[in-house]
């Protein structure tokens, strides 16, 4: 036995019932579990069990967003060095995103994992493993210039609002990650949208996102789409590069942890409604005659559907309810981004009025089962 | 050859340690068991003391509330313990074997007065009416209901199980006297369920008044309860009768020579067995009697009557239940690994997801342990386990539904379809470690509870 294991066990008693600090046990538990995978054998049911637990599949999904975030670090720099002329090399860029990115991290995790840690206390469960992945994918989804009170407030709120108080991990209606940022979109709308928010490190300088460009009309789009594809555009920290996203969106579909059902019909909603839209568009210049697989390219569309959408447990969960939930996502993002002049990104509007209607469509699925098995039985 | 049934989903445990096709021990039984906890919901009345001597088929207990349906000595000798547990719950009743084999002699009916009242009569009165099961529920099959049709699954596929082809090879006479004593209690006929790809070459592909079926697939494709959930789906009202094959033997052998036959061969296997082959023995026998074969060499070790998904721990000092052919035996996973979910490769360990990799090695068995592997959490992964499940059955909202109490919604999602070995997969399978099978008798039981 090793001698962390050793330490473990000697210091355990003081955590267990009855111990000094038994009202850490949650807090001594997580850890325990994050160094050791536990004794604990099975007592009914099944005598074996499979290798996979959360922790693995939240690793997975962790590993899968990991492209996203290393892209996202040098597009920080990225674009600083653009905006600012500063003549960065590469690795200064990288530097500079790096610096730029950890204190988001630092506050989502130290106040997202705090309160996930006091209220496992509380309730005297084992801390759940779901707020590694949201603590990852917040700092992806905002403005690297979002001041950190604000995250701060918006990961509070997302944790306590959006999940503790339905029952942690699991219960949850909506997708944390994208309360978080729905939270910071309505409260602080100037520090989130608009053009000046985009860039780090460059005071006043207006940088605006390939939508708000299309919204002016298809002729104000100045970026190129591999430009738009590999991400060298201005955006959310972990966004803009499809390309990042696709080698995430394998890693999910290929452990099989990420619908690719709903990636698909995500991405064939958008392109019916865009082709719909360039048919009826008044103009070549307006922002209906975009060509529909732009859409695919531009803003949160890509990380939105293979990150947030596919979420187990704020999506729809039967398996034909995930093709019309995925296809409704895709739709209205693009209705929202074209119809809507308030907002030009409608993913994380969509993706959320979605989670909403999840069960819904569920109940509905089901529903249909249900009236088949009755029929069967008149039939016999 | 009527049509074949090929099933997708499901999953073959790739646990290592199959029983090698020879006996390897014959037992002679020394204290064997009658415990009425193999049987869900029993109220068992106890028929004899400590000290009785019986014979076999001497009955042991009665069901307090069909007082007809009896449960007999397996052996013959003398009543040595009548263990109770808390509440005085009865728990099993030990016999002392003196391998006289003195045995209740049954007149059994022949020709013209074979019929249904007559059969279910000695059925009743020599134990052998316990190894009808009825679905719904899984429970001891109502003498007063004739059923919708009878199934026999002559495919094992659980993990480890014995092989019916080579266990039963000597009983095709008693098999056939006793399909044909069970067609005579239903009007939909007795169908018995081959594997589609051995079938041609099956011993069991002969029988006369027997509808047949063809399946092929992966675990649970031989669960009889997946079988009727494709032939014959039952709904609300409807009564189905199942019993193993190796029982059916058992009834031919009452019905050709008047005897309580339960002597069996079953198997002994997996990762903690030392030589997994075959035993020849009876219902109840002891663990003991047979722990030659178990390898201590692990340290602490479970003994398992059944399978791995569905058996019962019995630990060295339990006996084999009345419904097993099978003992599986290996190691405990009472241990520490080190960082083992983050380890990238795990290559010892199984997993049917492929955020491991042993995919990849798909011919590879492994030496599975009780490890649960991780601690329990809410419902995350939705689809993991319609991937194993392969009826017509939303397991996932099935399982809410019992877990909200909802009765109409349990009925519509289909609680009279399964039982517990048919979700014992979706319970192996899910990352968040939820006792799923546990839920699926609390649904049952209530289900019970509610319609008596």
């Amino acid at each position: 036995m090793s001698k962390l294991r050793k330490l473990t066990d000697k210091i355990k008693p003081t955590f267990e019932k009855g111990g000094k600090l038994s009202f850490l046990y949650s807090t001594f538990e997580a850890f325990e579990t994050f160094l050791f995978v536990p004794n604990t054998v099975t007592v009914k049911g099944v005598h074996v069990r499979d290798s996979v637990d959360l922790k693995r599949v939240m690793t997975t999904v962790m590993i899968a967003i990991v492209p996203s975030l290393l892209f996202g670090i040098f597009n920080i720099g990225y674009q600083h060095n653009l905006a600012a002329n500063a003549g960065m090399e590469f690795w200064e860029m990288v530097w500079y995103g790096f610096l730029k990115i950890i204190p988001l991290y630092l506050v989502s995790y130290i106040v997202g994992l705090g309160i996930e840690f006091a209220s496992a206390q509380i309730r005297g469960h084992e801390v759940n493993e779901g707020y590694l992945v949201t603590g990852l994918l917040i700092p992806l989804i905002v403005p690297v210039t979002t001041p950190l009170w604000m995250l701060a407030l918006a990961v509070a709120f997302a944790v306590i609002i959006g999940k503790e108080i339905f029952g942690g991990t699991g219960m949850n209606i909506w997708n944390p990650a994208l309360l978080a940022r729905a939270f910071l979109f309505f409260a602080y709308p100037s520090h989130m949208s608009g053009d000046k928010v985009w860039v780090a490190g460059v005071d006043g300088f207006s940088g605006a996102t390939p939508l708000a460009q299309t919204s002016e009309g298809l002729s104000s789009l100045q970026y190129s789409v591999s430009d738009m594809f590999f991400g060298f555009i201005p955006g959310s920290v972990g966004e803009t590069s499809t390309l990042a996203i696709l080698l995430g969106a394998v890693i999910l579909i290929y452990t099989g942890i990420g619908s690719w059902k709903i990636m698909i019909s995500t991405v064939g909603g958008a392109l019916v409604l865009g082709l719909i839209a360039n048919l009826a568009a008044p103009s070549p210049d307006s922002a209906m005659a975009i060509p529909a697989w732009y859409h695919l390219i531009m803003g949160g569309f890509a990380f939105g559907t293979v990150f947030m959408a596919t979420d187990p447990v704020t999506a729809s969960q039967t398996e034909h309810g995930k093709w019309i939930y995925g296809f409704l996502i895709g739709a209205l993002t693009v209705i929202i981004r074209l119809f809507n002049p308030g907002y030009p990104e409608g993913m994380m509007l969509a993706i959320l009025l979605m989670n909403t209607f999840a069960p819904v469509i569920d109940h509905i699925v089901v529903g249909r089962n249900i009236k088949r098995r009755l029929k069967r039985a008149k039939t016999v | 050859m009527s049509e074949q049934i090929r099933l997708k989903k499901g999953l073959d445990l790739p646990v290592k340690g199959t029983a090698l096709r020879k006996i390897s021990m014959t037992v002679v039984p020394d204290v064997v068991a009658l415990k009425p906890t193999n049987f869900r919901s029993l109220t068992p009345k106890m028929l004899v003391k400590e000290g009785d001597t019986v014979k076999a088929g001497t009955p042991i207990f009665a069901d307090k509330k069909n007082p007809e349906i009896l449960f007999t000595s397996p052996v013959s000798g003398t009543v040595d313990t009548i263990v109770r547990g808390e509440k005085r719950k009865l728990l099993e009743v030990r016999i002392k074997s003196d391998n006289l084999g003195a045995a209740v002699k049954f007149n059994v009916p022949t020709g013209a007065s074979l019929n249904r009242e007559s059969i279910i009569k000695h059925l009743l009165e020599s134990g052998l009416w316990p190894c009808i099961k009825q679905r719904p529920y899984g429970i001891i099959a109502d003498p007063s209901v004739t059923p919708k049709s009878i199934f026999i699954s002559a495919m094992a596929t659980g993990p480890l199980a014995a092989d019916p082809e080579y266990v039963l090879g000597g009983e095709l006479d008693a098999i056939r006297k006793g399909l044909a004593v069970l067609g005579k209690l239903t009007e939909g006929g007795v169908h018995l369920s081959l594997d589609a790809d051995k079938a041609a070459s099956s011993i069991f592909n002969k029988f006369d008044g027997v509808v047949y079926h063809y399946f092929k697939g992966p675990h649970p494709a031989g669960n009889v309860g997946v079988q009727i959930n494709h032939i014959s789906p039952i709904s609300k009202g409807e009564t189905i009768w199942t019993v193993d094959l190796f029982l059916v033997a058992a009834i031919g052998k009452l019905f050709l020579h008047g005897v309580y036959d339960t002597s069996r061969i079953i198997a002994v296997a997996g990762p903690a067995v030392v030589n997994p082959s075959y035993v020849k023995c009876c219902a109840g026998v002891s663990m003991e009697q047979i722990s030659d074969l178990f390898n201590f060499a692990h340290g602490n070790i479970r003994i398992i009557s059944g399978d791995l998904l569905s058996g019962k721990a019995v630990g060295r000092e339990g006996f084999l239940g009345f419904y097993d052919n099978l003992v599986t035996a290996l190691p405990e996973g009472d241990y520490y690994e080190m960082f083992g979910w983050v380890k990238p490769f795990r290559l010892k360990k199984f997993s049917s997801s492929r955020t491991y990799f042993s995919w990849l090695m798909p011919r590879k068995k492994y030496n599975m342990d009780t490890n649960t592997n991780g601690g329990e959490r809410a419902f995350v992964l939705s689809d993991v386990y319609d991937k194993v499940l392969p009826m017509d059955i939303y397991p996932l909202y099935l399982f809410k539904a019992i877990l909200a109490d909802d009765i109409e919604k349990m009925e519509n999602l289909g609680i009279y379809e399964i039982i517990e070995e048919d979700v014992a997969l979706c319970e192996f399978v899910c990352p968040s470690k939820i006792e799923i099978q546990s839920i699926v008798s609390r649904g049952i039981e209530l289900m019970i509870n509610e319609m008596s």
